[in-house]
């Protein structure tokens, strides 16, 4: 260890070793008698930038505690660096976790907050003054070393949660939500100061949060859980592009992909499909469909307003963002649809009737009772 | 802490909120005002000037006159002469003696007891609830039934704790110079336990669980998470212990009264035991009322300590 002290590299840092991979393999957590975690099966590659996201109360949060050695699975095997970790102590698996509150030591100085874990292991004191000054000065943080953390603002206490992480160089960095508690011009900042910094470190991350565009901005791949259990896993742009289920389409994107019920009619010859009377031209052929009813999802950038079009629908809301103008509009019976329109185009009136259109190659199709998507 | 003064004073600046308008009124008004205060305070007052300014003051006063050796003698006054005369006594040292001592049996104690069954306490097992109860349970008991209690324990034909401790057929603890105070001591940690137990359990809780996942996950196990984050967690409520535990103990008499009655040899001679042995055994008011001061000074002293000490206390926000 004490040769990376003599390192000639300038920012010591990216002679840390890289982030090991980590994986949960069919790992089940129940309380009581609901899953908390069902069956979660996700493999995150060496050095990963993964984000685990969802609606509080979907068990991202219990699938990190899981990684951290905080709760233990009922079910199923955790792994890191191949290494089956399952029933180790937190303390034994060389993870570190960034927390949503920060929670430092109150009554410890920055430098002695940033020192425990060092102190945990023995590290000599030597040493452990080379790491701690490397790391307060990767995050700036040298003049606070002697504050203690009420003396911090929201900012600086998170620096110190990151640098406690940081300086044992662990094999993986659990965070669960660690900008939540900033504001939202300081969050925007942490954002790219944390992809920065775990590019440059090759570490692997993991990290929980239920702010979409967060994980879109800051994920190298999402995976989206509802209710315990995996929805889906891949970049942003496959997430985004090809949601697996209604579920993913409705809760990522901002404002979310339209969802509406389209009714399947096979009396006649060959089946058709209409929206509130409208008739709709699918991308996929008429023999994948369910037997039920379908959803027909439109993003909002998708869909344009044409005076004449089949599907009507009445204009109830109309925001004005400076660079865009977001329509929310009432169908009869298929639900609401909100458009987003250039705003050199005509303003559209309260309670005008408007007909809605979209490329049929935009659309996404979803079974109505299961919501598993249907088609490409 | 320049730099806390400031950031308070930027909040402050922040949450500037309105202030409710100045009601302006004449001089009659306030005088009204005024009045209408002190009648307020007026009730609280009476009673504390009759039941402790002055009996405070005429305490002092009697302490000044030399209790005459014989009832109908007249006393005399002796001014400061007594007071010195009397805390130089080796009676007097005596008793002081054996009251830190006192403390120091039965605060550290009673505070470690306090924590170690938190501790217990806070494990999430099924029934703890009904430990929880048992271990707050001496709150509920008085001295003289905590007393009585030990004093048949420890009775020397027919006491278990006397058989336990392989005594049989010698005499009592209590009546043993070297473990009498001991016994005293064991008695009234025993009897605070349970409000030890409460208020240690009270400060366990307020320590937020993800503090202590912090520490696991940055490696410390059960002991460096104790020492390192739990008892700097406590420790104000450990220092308010001390504090208020000392204070209990200065004060200490019923037990000593039921049990040992200052003895043997003066061994459990108190300070209040030895007062109260002045006043209505040896009859010697004076010595009983500079005793007593005695006791104020020491308590007054103890309240101050904590009151700075509270006063200068960083609160932890989380």
């Amino acid at each position: 260890m004490s040769n990376t002290t003599v390192d000639p590299i300038p920012n010591h840092m990216t002679a840390q070793r890289p982030g090991a991979a980590v994986s949960l393999d069919r790992v089940t957590k129940r309380f009581d008698t609901a899953d908390a975690v069902s069956a979660l099966s996700l493999e995150i590659a060496e050095r990963e930038f993964l984000v685990l996201l969802g609606p509080s109360g979907c068990g991202k949060s219990t699938a990190l505690r899981l990684l951290a050695g905080l709760e233990y699975p009922d079910e199923g095997t955790i792994r890191i660096d191949g290494v089956d970790v399952t029933d180790l102590e937190a303390k034994a698996r060389d993870i570190a976790m960034v927390f949503q509150n920060y929670a430092l030591y109150p009554h410890m100085t920055v430098r002695r907050n940033i020192e425990f874990p060092l102190r945990n292991r023995r590290v000599p004191a030597k040493e452990r003054k080379e790491l701690v000054d490397r790391t307060v000065d990767a995050l700036a943080l040298t003049d606070l070393l002697d504050r203690k953390p009420a003396q911090l603002s929201g900012g600086q206490r998170q620096r110190v949660a990151l640098a406690r992480a940081l300086v044992r160089r662990p094999a993986a960095f659990l965070m669960d939500e660690p900008l939540s508690n900033l504001d939202a011009k300081l969050r925007v900042q942490m954002r790219a100061e944390l992809i920065a910094l775990q590019r440059r470190l090759e570490t692997t991350v993991v990290y929980v949060t239920h702010d979409q565009v967060e994980a879109m901005t800051m994920g190298e791949r999402i995976a989206i859980m509802d209710h315990g259990v995996l929805q889906q896993v891949g970049t942003p742009t496959e997430v985004y592009g090809r949601p697996a289920n209604a579920f993913v389409a409705g809760f990522v994107g901002s404002p979310p992909m339209n969802l509406l019920t389209a009714h399947v009619d096979r009396d006649g010859p060959g089946a058709t499909v209409s929206l509130d009377g409208a008739r709709v031209t699918l991308p996929v052929g008429l023999a994948e469909l369910p037997a039920g009813d379908v959803l027909i999802g439109i993003r909002p950038e998708d869909a344009a307003i044409e005076p004449d079009a089949a599907l009507r629908a009445e204009v109830t809301v109309v925001e004005e963002l400076g660079h865009e103008r977001q329509v929310v509009c009432r169908t009869p019976s298929a639900g609401s649809v909100v458009v987003r329109l250039a705003t050199d185009g005509p303003v559209p009136r309260l309670g005008e009737t408007v007909g809605i259109v979209a490329a049929p190659s935009a659309l996404h199709l979803f079974d109505a009772a299961s919501g598993d998507r249907i088609g490409p | 802490m320049s730099t806390t003064g400031a950031s308070l004073a930027a909040d402050a600046a922040d949450t500037v909120t309105e202030q409710p308008p100045v009601r302006r009124r004449g001089r009659r008004g306030r005088a009204r005002d005024a009045l209408l205060g002190y009648a307020l305070i007026a009730p609280a007052l009476v009673v504390f000037g009759a039941f402790v300014f002055y009996p405070f003051a005429r305490n002092l006063y009697l302490g000044m006159y030399r209790t005459p050796p014989f009832p109908g003698l007249p006393k005399r006054y002796a001014a400061f002469d007594q007071y010195e005369r009397i805390l130089r006594s080796p009676e007097f040292l005596g008793s002081i003696r054996t009251t830190v001592l006192f403390v120091l049996y039965t605060v550290p104690p009673g505070i470690f007891l306090g924590i170690l069954m938190a501790v217990l306490a806070h494990q999430r097992l099924r029934g703890i609830a009904i430990f929880r109860t048992l271990f707050s349970s001496t709150l509920a008991t008085s001295t003289a039934v905590a007393s009585v209690i030990f004093f048949t324990l420890l009775n020397p034909q027919v006491g278990l704790l006397t058989h336990y401790l392989g005594r049989d057929g010698k005499p009592s603890l209590l009546q043993e110079p070297r473990w009498a105070l001991i016994a005293v001591a064991a008695v009234t940690v025993w009897q605070n336990l349970g409000l030890s137990f409460i208020l240690m359990s009270a400060g366990l809780g307020a320590v937020p669980d993800e503090l202590l996942e912090a520490a696991e996950i940055d490696g410390a196990g059960f002991w460096r998470r104790f020492r390192h984050v739990v008892v700097p967690m406590l420790s104000p409520m450990i220092f308010f212990a001390a504090v208020v535990g000392s204070i209990q103990s200065f004060q200490a008499f019923g037990q000593i009264d039921l049990l040992t009655q200052g003895g043997p040899l003066r061994a459990t001679n108190l300070l209040v035991y030895a007062t109260y042995d002045a006043v209505f055994r040896q009859n010697n008011e004076g010595k009983a009322a500079v005793l007593s001061v005695a006791l104020f000074v020491i308590t007054l002293l103890l309240t101050l300590v904590q009151l700075k000490v509270l006063e200068r206390r960083v609160t932890y926000e989380r």
